[in-house]
């Protein structure tokens, strides 16, 4: 497995032209780790907070089955709109992420070999790992590694999982999350956002950054913090982990008789308490004493989720000779 | 006497770890080697963020063999007792001795073992070590299940004599030890071997590795003087930093740059702090001006551009970052000028402990406490009440939520900014002091107020909530808010009841109980400054020993007076009465407390000694008035001649009862008498 997800690192003398646009970068990362053997997946359709939320993250950080997948993410953080003025600060902001199981033992090289093969030459930049352990109370997940730093700015998270919803990650997957604006903006060498150019610059229809989100950022701000339907979120909250519990206690046999555990549909209602608590915390209607309590709710349904799916094949579960999804004995 | 050499080399260790697992490195390997019968001439660890290293210099070549005598069972035991002695040394009945021992026959072992080769005792010790290694925290990695800091790539593991260099065969986990390294991430040039220790050092330095950590952080701060001193700055000290940033590079590459004029007007504390806490920076400052306007930066790599790219980079990292400390510097203004109320508003939300209530709770019962001792540290009270209102309020402001560490200084900045008095922004900032037993202790008169209404608050409500600290567990610091009241008080000679003050704190608290607590910290507290344990009790069984600062000064009058000769007169004299005394109320069980009557004195000697006592009355009574300890003391000490000239002159247990009872009673005036400044009787010997 490891030998074939991680064919080719591109040495240090490989030249590489400078990218011109923000899309080139994500092009770039996604030709680059599909070449390291990488399913490069689309985004979840999904409201989440960070890449880590995709099923194809913290599910498939689970069990024994081998797994490698790239893919971009847009992420939402209600509570860091600036309503588009601010150069860094975004509500919705795209992060790119990788994830292989179990993690090769060059993975720090194959990530450096990302950044080479988005214009980073190291000859001129300092590239720096920094303890950072990371910690999702709201996943039940934890692990150890570094925040990458390029010339004194954070251009990734590096993370070994050690446990998700609660499980022990056996083996250990390797995460890599690169907050995509930040790192295209000093690629690119822009100071504001929303003067990064989108497209190439000279396309016949050249977009920035701003022609696209600048006026969602202000809307979504508004509506985050001042406008939001509380009384509306709080019950879709109650609907979502209600959904959830109900849906992982439902009978593992379906009216067919075949064994079907729903974690992913279960999955989704956690995705979506986790989001709804991210923007009644926007709206600032949930205390310091219950803001531990909602994050206490969403991890308990993560750890249900996680439950549910290692008894799934896909979660490396053995079943005796029966085909799971098929009709049992 | 052959050489060791182990490299353990990892991906990046976090600096913080770096010093203490090289020092237990050396301290497991050679321990290990130790005990497996081998011995050393000295050895060395060191470490950078990819490595952890041991040399051992010789280290003999193998263990002696080791022959041992056992004592087993007589011949005549049972059975089962001769099973066990054969399981517990391995060997066979066959295999053992039988000796005439004392009457009886009696089986014993001898087992020999041979004397093992260096080799493969530092194979075993090595694998133990990293398997057992004390990391704070450490990981899995890929499919394997060895844990380490970071995952483990390769172990360099060699021994060297005259005949050259051998690998010790040894295998952890799929990782085989070899003889090769390699130098730095980017600038290194592939893996190479070595041959020993020298060789190692200079190859990894050709391969851009300082091995040292000592010699990277003298090098960073070399450089960094010398970059300041170039642009007429100077680099600000920062020793806990310089040993970070030593553990996060393997070839230091200082680079100075420029803050940008518009951040300047921000408070140097806030910049230092943002550049230390984000970015890993060194403060420079303009030395006329003692405002901070540079910052040295540490690359990990030299770069054909010296440097350049990667300065401009940093530079705009900490423009990003100081303009989010501008925007939380105006914000935070926004709300300081219009006198702080949202913040005050939003303490009411924050818990300060479930059984304890909220912070705005919290601080209405420091500044009703605050407003309490204001008189008996020469505050007005109402400043002291209005600091103790605001004094936390920072804790809701944009930028201590960024930099708790800021707590306080940012409280003076906006107290100044709303308005308030010099001594109310003052007290914000210093309330919180002293936190170590080294720090400085406030002494304007309204810091103190707040910052010992801050400390009683804890401790009287935690004391009434039963959460006291046991043993090595005192989750809330509650040892050190008590050491912080003494010193305040001590240091700026408050005077007054503790008691009371315990009294108008939190409700419902054992005060008796939380001032035993008080003395026994004040006890660790005054030993540490020499006084005696037995001097510091004499004193405590004084009435009023809730009032430190008089306690203390009887303590420190006591134990300077029994260094001088009158000390000793005065315990002599002392003791001589009091024991005979003692004595004579055990056995006739009164207390002979009735006053002696001079008219029953016979002969000169006792005469003598009521008229020593009535002058020594007149002196001391004033002198304990005025706490004039020393003169009290110096007064009691000139009984000791009127004392031993009346043992001499008269027989206590004289046959007339009338005579003896008031013979006890005068010793009984004279206990009384020494008794003024500290029970003697608590004095050692």
């Amino acid at each position: 497995m490891e030998g074939a997800v991680l064919k080719r690192v591109p040495r240090m003398a490989d030249t590489v032209i400078p990218p011109r646009s923000f899309q080139e970068i994500i092009l770039r990362l996604q030709s680059y780790w599909g070449a390291q053997g990488c399913a490069v997946l689309q985004p979840y359709d999904m409201e989440v907070g960070a890449g880590t939320f995709h099923p194809a993250t913290t599910l498939r950080a689970l069990g024994s089955k081998p797994w490698a997948a790239a893919y971009v993410q847009p992420s939402r953080r209600p509570t860091d709109g600036r309503y588009g003025e601010n150069p860094n600060r975004l509500q919705h902001y795209y992060q790119y992420q990788v994830l292989i199981k179990p993690s090769p033992p060059n993975l720090q090289e194959l990530y450096l070999g990302s950044l080479r093969a988005i214009g980073i030459d190291m000859g001129l930049h300092d590239i720096r790992f920094v303890e950072d352990d990371w910690e999702s109370p709201t996943l039940g997940a934890w692990g150890l590694g570094w925040e990458v730093w390029c010339d004194g700015m954070e251009v990734s998270q590096f993370t070994y999982f050690q446990q998700v919803g609660g499980h022990d990650c056996r083996p250990v997957s390797g995460e890599l999350t690169y907050g995509l604006e930040r790192l295209a903006m000093y690629v690119l060498g822009i100071d504001h956002v929303m003067e990064m150019p989108f497209n190439d610059p000279a396309s016949p229809i050249p977009l920035k950054y701003g022609d696209i989100f600048r006026q969602t950022e202000q809307e979504y701000s508004r509506w985050n913090f001042d406008q939001a339907d509380t009384g509306m979120l709080f019950q879709h909250f109650k609907d979502a982990e209600a959904e959830c519990e109900r849906i992982l206690a439902a009978d593992a046999t379906d009216k067919a008789g075949r064994r079907i555990v729903m974690a992913h549909p279960a999955y989704d209602q956690c995705i979506k308490a986790s989001h709804l608590f991210n923007l009644l915390d926007a709206r600032g209607v949930i205390s310091v004493t219950e803001r531990q309590a909602y994050i206490g709710r969403v991890r308990a349904l993560a750890k249900k989720c996680a439950d549910a799916f290692v008894t799934t094949e896909a979660g490396g579960a053995e079943f005796g000779g029966v085909a799971p999804g098929g009709v049992a004995a | 006497m052959p050489d060791l050499l182990i490299e353990l080399f990892s991906e990046e260790i976090p600096a913080r770890m770096q010093g203490k697992a090289a020092a237990d490195l050396k301290r497991l390997v050679t321990d290990g080697l130790v005990e497996a019968g081998l011995t050393y001439a000295s050895a060395g660890a060191f470490s950078t963020p990819r490595r952890l290293v041991l040399s051992v210099e010789g280290l003999t070549a193998e263990s002696k063999p080791v022959r041992e005598e056992r004592k087993g069972p007589r011949t005549d035991a049972p059975a089962a007792a001769l099973e066990g002695f054969l399981r517990s040394t391995g060997l066979t009945k066959e295999q053992l001795e039988v000796r005439d021992d004392k009457k009886a026959q009696v089986y014993f072992a001898v087992i020999e073992k041979p004397g093992r080769q260096a080799a493969e005792i530092v194979a075993e010790v090595l694998e133990g070590a990293v398997r057992n290694f004390p990391w704070p925290k450490s990981m899995r990695w890929g499919s394997g299940s060895l844990r380490w800091v970071r995952p483990l790539q390769s172990i360099l593991c060699l021994m060297v004599d005259e005949g050259g260099a051998a690998v010790v065969p040894l295998e952890i986990d799929g990782i085989t030890a070899g003889e090769t390294t390699e130098g730095h991430r980017f600038m290194g040039n592939g893996r190479f071997a070595v041959s020993s220790f020298d060789d190692y050092r200079a190859k990894l330095w050709r391969a851009k590795v300082m091995l040292d950590a000592d010699e990277r952080a003298a090098h960073i701060w070399q450089d960094a003087v010398n970059l300041a001193f170039a642009a007429g700055l100077e680099a600000v000290e920062d020793r806990g930093l310089l040993a970070e940033v030593a553990g996060l590079v393997e070839w230091p590459v200082p680079l100075m740059g420029r803050i940008g004029e518009e951040f300047l007007h921000l408070p140097p504390e806030v910049l230092q702090t943002s550049m230390k806490e984000h970015q890993k920076f060194f403060s420079v400052k303009n030395p006329k001006t003692g405002r901070i306007e540079g910052f040295i930066t540490v690359a990990n790599t030299e770069t054909a551009d010296q440097g350049a790219t990667i300065l401009k980079g940093n530079q705009k990292v900490l423009s990003a970052r100081l303009s989010d400390a501008r925007f939380f510097w105006e914000n935070d203004l926004r709300v300081a000028k219009a006198g702080m109320g949202d913040w005050l508003r939003g303490l009411e939300a924050v818990t300060f402990h479930n059984k304890l209530g909220s912070q705005a709770e919290r601080i209405g019962r420091i500044a009703a406490l605050a407003r309490e001792i204001a008189p008996l540290v020469g505050a007005d009270a109402g400043v002291a009440e209005q600091a103790a209102r605001v004094a936390k309020a920072d804790l809701r402001s944009s930028m201590v939520g960024e930099f708790p560490e800021l707590q306080g200084l940012m409280g003076m900045y906006y107290a100044t900014e709303a308005g308030l008095p010099e001594a109310v922004a003052k007290a914000a900032r210093d309330h919180y002091s002293p936190l170590g037993p080294t720090d400085d202790v406030p002494t304007d008169p309204v810091s103190v107020a707040v910052a010992l209404a801050d400390k009683i608050d804890t401790l009287t409500g935690f004391w009434a909530i039963d959460e006291k600290p046991t043993g090595s567990k005192d989750p809330f610091a509650l040892r050190r808010a008590a050491l912080g009241v003494i010193r305040l008080v001590l240091v700026n000679g408050v005077r007054g009841s503790l008691l009371s003050v315990f009294g108008k704190g939190y409700a419902g608290v054992d005060a008796a109980d939380l001032l035993d607590f008080f003395h026994d910290r004040l006890k660790v507290f005054l030993k540490d400054q020499g006084i005696r344990h037995d001097v510091i009790d004499a004193c405590l069984a004084m009435p009023g020993n809730d009032d430190l600062t008089l306690l203390v000064k009887r303590a420190q009058a006591l134990q300077s007076f029994l260094a001088s000769e009158d000390g000793t007169n005065l315990v002599q004299g002392f003791k001589r009465a009091n024991n005979i005394l003692s004595q004579a109320e055990a056995k006739d069980g009164v207390e002979y407390s009735f006053g002696a009557d001079p008219k029953f004195a016979e002969g000169d000697g006792e005469k003598a000694l009521f008229n020593a006592l009535d002058v020594a009355e007149a002196a001391i009574g004033p002198a304990i008035r005025s706490e004039d300890f020393a003169a009290a003391m110096g007064a009691m000490a000139q009984l000791r001649a009127p004392i031993d000239a009346f043992f001499t002159a008269v027989q206590v247990n004289s046959d007339n009862q009338v005579v003896r009872r008031n013979r006890l009673n005068l010793l009984h005036r004279i206990r009384t008498v020494c008794g003024g400044v500290a029970d003697l009787s608590r004095l050692d010997g």
